[in-house]
């Protein structure tokens, strides 16, 4: 499998970090996925050959965590955090916006491919309680009309 | 290692410091309970149920994971400790489907005992409970996802015991769930060991689900029939029909050689005897068809051309061939009949190793074959050939387990990357067929070394090699059949200090076969013929010259010289491809199972035993002697040993000198009872003896022929005790077979591999299925590919 050149250069120095080759595992598919979309069976394959295990192993890694996805996700990953300080503070009237919006619900997509929505645990922002988190970007304080601005804007960049 | 002191429920013990506190409290009978702790796998600390008390500790602690320290006091039984059991186990019976009354496990079920000891009989819980149907991963792998404990015992086994890696587990937490290595299907060895380990009947076996339950089956212990390797095995037996019924196999008690480990053969591969094919009535040839008959008739047929053929032509014109499956018992028992009844030394066997050079190269030497308990404990450990994971699955674990729990250090030499060369030190890939010339050069001949150089294999590596191994002491030296005559023997004499070898063969008893005398220049114990008088007074008669080996008596049956053969558990036609019309002039009499090619051809075919259905011993290929216990019934067959007694009677030989009649100890079974043979109390005996009548004995007694072997055959006079209770026996090659230099070339390996075993594979439904899944794989792959 072919990856592009700066995600190989990234592995390699990974590979260096480590005193034992599969400690790479978990980082490497992380990148992965940001550059495919998804973890597929070909990822899946080629970074298990990369580190000497099985595809087994791999996948019993893959599966453990709800940030790896398998399967192709809309485009920009909606995750919004339910846990303890957001929900004081709204979260749950937030995520409801956010799934009337949008017609979607807890690991969903849109049907245009544009978004997935997740319902996730704390992401590490309780001081802005409720966050969100699209992608790797962080939104914070949100109300529904933060959000639907949100959304907008993302829309927006698309379709420019 | 020094000893460490530590308390565990007020009383005082010492253990080695490095003991698990589990282990240290089952060393003086406190049992800690556990389901993920398993010895000899590595830790895992899933399950939870081992917590205890240690004083000075504020929280409880898991006895699998901790290491004993000097002054620890331990409690294992308190409120609080039972307190936590109890949770556990009620956290673990959350999703658990409480199936018990259709459960494979449910009788033997641990986790069963442990709510039993616990009493965790309410949940507080009150969601519902995650299900998922079974599935089925494999012919012989089954998963009940639902009654999975997550004890990662079934991934451990796998991985680490079998170097196999097909088990995993994916999702997390609750959701959690043990995965195949193919998605939705599982490619492996199919060895069951992960079925056998499972603590609850969340991995089942499809030769034995839903078939029966523990409590109604008897349990008898016996050998595996399959490889040379000579597992114990524990067969579950149920009355059906007109007898016992083997419906399960697995190694309960683990006390074999082979503890924990049975490969698919020895596990699921008896099922060929209940074959529809089963040979159960013989066959007489008449008008050129095989048509039933009675014993009587086709017994009193081959007694008469047998006696017309010795009486006139003598016992020149006959021929006989062993098998290396039949007992001891038989085969010495076969040879005896060839050589005093039919009064000719043309006798042979399927050979698939050089055992008598391997004995010739070893005399004068006591102790230096190694037993297959030694392969577990040697320091080091040097294959050379074979491919012990196909062919010799429990040689192979030993040696895995061998170098995983005991770091032994093993050496590969071999014309291909083996499996085993994952675990092995060094590896010497040499040349296809160089076996020989490696032998030759690690016992010291350099000259040798050129017909062993490869891309991968330099001099500078092979003399690297052969010094590593000069300094290996007591080390266990492991050939196949690669090696024979003098390469063998220069191996074996070049021994380093303490050297220990081990030959391997092919067949159950193929190594028996060998110490029995199943040669036409060797007596029991490759004695020469000049010796037969050592045996006895009717010996003396034994003829003097060297018989017929298998190629030649197949060559005098092209000339019409070869009047009648005798084929005993074995398929020659197939085996080395005879021309079948070389035997048309032959009265051929074949007893086995099914009517194989040679049986084809024969005049009388008579239904024989398996040896799951009868008593006697077996002979592994390192020389471990072990009882077989008969099992199971088969309708209309007869074992080899009476059907040779009763051939010898009716030729009208006085069977006393045949088959020694024993009215000490143990009688042979009459058909009354199953008696003594299958570890019942004969009823019948002792009813004779309070009536005060004589014992009576019978001339099939196979214990009673072992008792002989004890006494006449070199090597085999063990101790009684030990066989009868069911223990391993090294043999010792103490005969001396004359010295035969040049290299047998009648050896003829058999090639099985994992799911074949020669006859009995071919009829064996479980070992067919796996082959077939295997073929198909590939295949749907393809059309799926097409499809899309
Ligand atoms: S049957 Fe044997 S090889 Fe197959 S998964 Fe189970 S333990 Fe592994
Ligand atoms: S399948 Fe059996 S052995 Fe494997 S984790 Fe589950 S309970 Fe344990
Ligand atoms: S390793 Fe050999 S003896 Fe053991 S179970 Fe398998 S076939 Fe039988
Ligand atoms: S609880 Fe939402 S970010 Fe921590
Ligand atoms: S046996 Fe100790 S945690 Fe499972």
């Amino acid at each position: 499998m072919q990856f592009s050149d700066q995600l190989e250069k990234r592995f390699a120095e990974l590979q260096t970090h480590y005193p034992i080759k599969r400690s790479a595992l978990v980082p490497m598919l992380l990148y992965a996925q940001d550059e495919v979309g998804h973890v597929s069976d070909e990822v899946v394959h080629e970074i298990a050959a990369r580190l000497d295990l099985t595809d087994l192993e791999v996948r019993n890694v893959v599966s453990y965590y709800s940030m790896l996805h398998t399967k192709p996700i809309g485009k920009y990953n909606i995750q919004v955090c339910t846990n303890i300080s957001c929900m004081l503070r709204g979260a749950e009237k937030v995520f409801d916006h956010i799934r009337q919006r949008l017609g979607i619900g807890h690991k969903q997509d849109t049907p245009d491919g544009l978004f997935h929505l997740e319902e996730v645990e704390c992401i590490g922002a309780c001081c802005w309680a409720p966050a969100m988190q699209v992608n790797y970007t962080y939104h914070e304080n949100l109300t529904t009309e933060k959000v639907d601005e949100v959304l907008e804007s993302l829309r927006k960049k698309e379709t420019q | 290692m020094a000893d460490v002191n530590i308390t565990v429920d007020g009383r005082k013990l010492t253990a080695p410091a490095g003991t698990l506190l589990i282990e240290a409290c089952k060393s003086v009978g406190i049992e800690v309970p556990s389901f993920c702790y398993y010895p000899g796998l590595s830790l895992q600390g899933a399950c939870r149920m081992c917590l205890v008390e240690i004083a000075k500790m504020p929280k409880l602690q898991t006895a699998c994971t901790t290491v004993i320290q000097e002054g620890m006091a331990v409690t294992t039984a308190s409120d609080t400790v039972h307190q936590a059991r109890k949770a556990m186990l009620e956290f673990v019976l959350q999703n658990h489907p409480l199936d018990c009354p259709v459960c494979d496990a449910g009788g033997e079920c641990e986790l069963q005992d442990m709510t039993f000891s616990y009493g965790a009989s309410e949940s507080k819980l009150i969601d519902f409970k995650n299900h998922k149907d079974e599935e089925q991963w494999s012919p012989v792998v089954f998963f009940d996802r639902p009654r999975c404990i997550l004890c990662y015992r079934c991934v451990r086994v796998c991985g680490e015991g079998m170097d196999v890696w097909a088990l995993g587990i994916q999702n997390r937490g609750a959701l959690s769930l043990i995965a195949p290595n193919q998605d939705d299907h599982l490619e492996c060895e199919e060895c069951g060991m992960c079925i056998d380990i499972c603590p609850v009947g969340a991995l089942t076996s499809g030769a034995y689900r839903y078939k029966t339950r523990p409590w109604e089956m008897n349990h008898v212990s016996t050998v595996c029939l399959h490889c040379a390797d000579g597992c114990k095995t524990t067969l579950g037996v149920r009355r059906q029909g007109s007898g016992n019924q083997i419906v399960r196999g697995d190694n309960r008690d683990k006390s074999g050689i082979n503890g924990d480990f049975l490969c698919i053969k020895g596990r699921y591969a008896f099922d060929f005897i209940e074959h529809p094919d089963r040979l159960k009535q013989p066959l007489v040839r008449k008008n050129g068809t095989l048509t039933p008959a009675s014993w009587e008739e086709a017994l009193e047929l081959v007694a008469l051309r047998f006696r017309e053929a010795r009486d006139t032509d003598g016992g020149a014109s006959m021929g006989v061939i062993g098998s290396s499956r039949t007992t001891n018992e038989e085969n010495y028992l076969l040879q005896k009949f060839a050589r005093l009844v039919l009064r000719t030394n043309n006798i042979d066997h399927h050979r698939t190793a050089d055992f008598p050079a391997f004995v010739n190269a070893l005399s004068g030497r006591a102790h230096a074959t190694a037993s297959m308990r030694d392969v577990l404990s040697a320091p080091a450990v040097l294959l050379i050939g074979n491919d012990p994971t196909y062919q010799h699955p429990l040689l192979a674990w030993q040696i895995r387990t061998n170098v995983r729990l005991h770091g032994a250090r093993l050496y590969v030499v071999n014309s291909w990357p083996i499996k085993l060369t994952r675990q092995a030190k060094e590896f010497l890939q040499i040349p296809e067929g160089a076996e020989d010339k490696a032998a030759a050069f690690l016992a010291g001949d350099d000259s040798a070394a050129d017909a062993l150089l490869t891309s991968k294999t330099t001099r500078e590596k092979l003399a690297g090699f052969r010094e590593k191994l000069q300094g290996e002491q007591n080390l266990v030296v492991i050939f196949g059949s690669e090696l024979r005559g003098q390469e063998l023997a220069a191996l074996v004499r070049a021994a380093a200090r303490g050297a220990k070898y081990i030959c391997l063969g092919d067949h159950a008893n193929s190594r028996g076969a060998a110490d029995m005398g199943l040669y036409p220049d060797l007596l029991p114990g490759y004695l020469p013929l000049s010796e037969a008088a050592r045996f006895g007074e009717p010996w003396k008669s034994v003829p003097q010259q060297p018989g017929m080996d298998l190629e030649a008596m197949v060559a005098a049956g092209k000339e019409r010289k070869l009047r009648t053969l005798y084929v005993v558990g074995s398929n020659p036609v197939a085996r080395y491809a005879i021309d079948p019309f070389a035997l048309a002039e032959t009265f051929v009499v074949v007893e086995d199972l099914f009517l194989t090619e040679t049986a084809d051809l024969a005049e009388v075919v008579l239904p024989a035993a398996c040896a799951y259905e009868k008593s006697g011993s077996f002979t592994n290929t390192c020389g471990d002697l072990q009882l077989l216990r008969k099992a199971g019934d088969c309708e209309g067959v007869k074992p080899d040993l009476e059907i040779i007694v009763r051939i010898a009677e009716l030729m009208g030989f006085d069977i006393q000198q045949l088959a020694p009649l024993d009215p000490s100890g143990m009688r042979a079974d009459f058909g009354e009872s199953r008696g003594v043979q299958s570890g019942e109390v004969d009823q019948q005996a002792i009813w004779n003896r309070r009536q005060g009548y004589e014992p009576r004995v019978s001339p099939f007694n196979p214990f009673a022929v072992l008792k002989e072997i004890q006494r006449v055959v070199p090597g085999y006079n063990v101790g009684q005790l030990e066989l009868l209770s069911g223990n391993d026996v090294h043999t010792a090659t103490a005969g001396r077979a004359p010295g035969k230099t040049e290299a047998d070339r009648f050896i003829l390996p058999s090639h099985e591999n994992l799911f074949t075993s020669g006859t009995l594979g071919r009829y064996s439904d479980v070992l067919n299925r796996v082959i077939e899944a295997r073929l198909r794989l590939p295949n749907e792959k393809e059309k799926e590919i097409a499809a899309d």
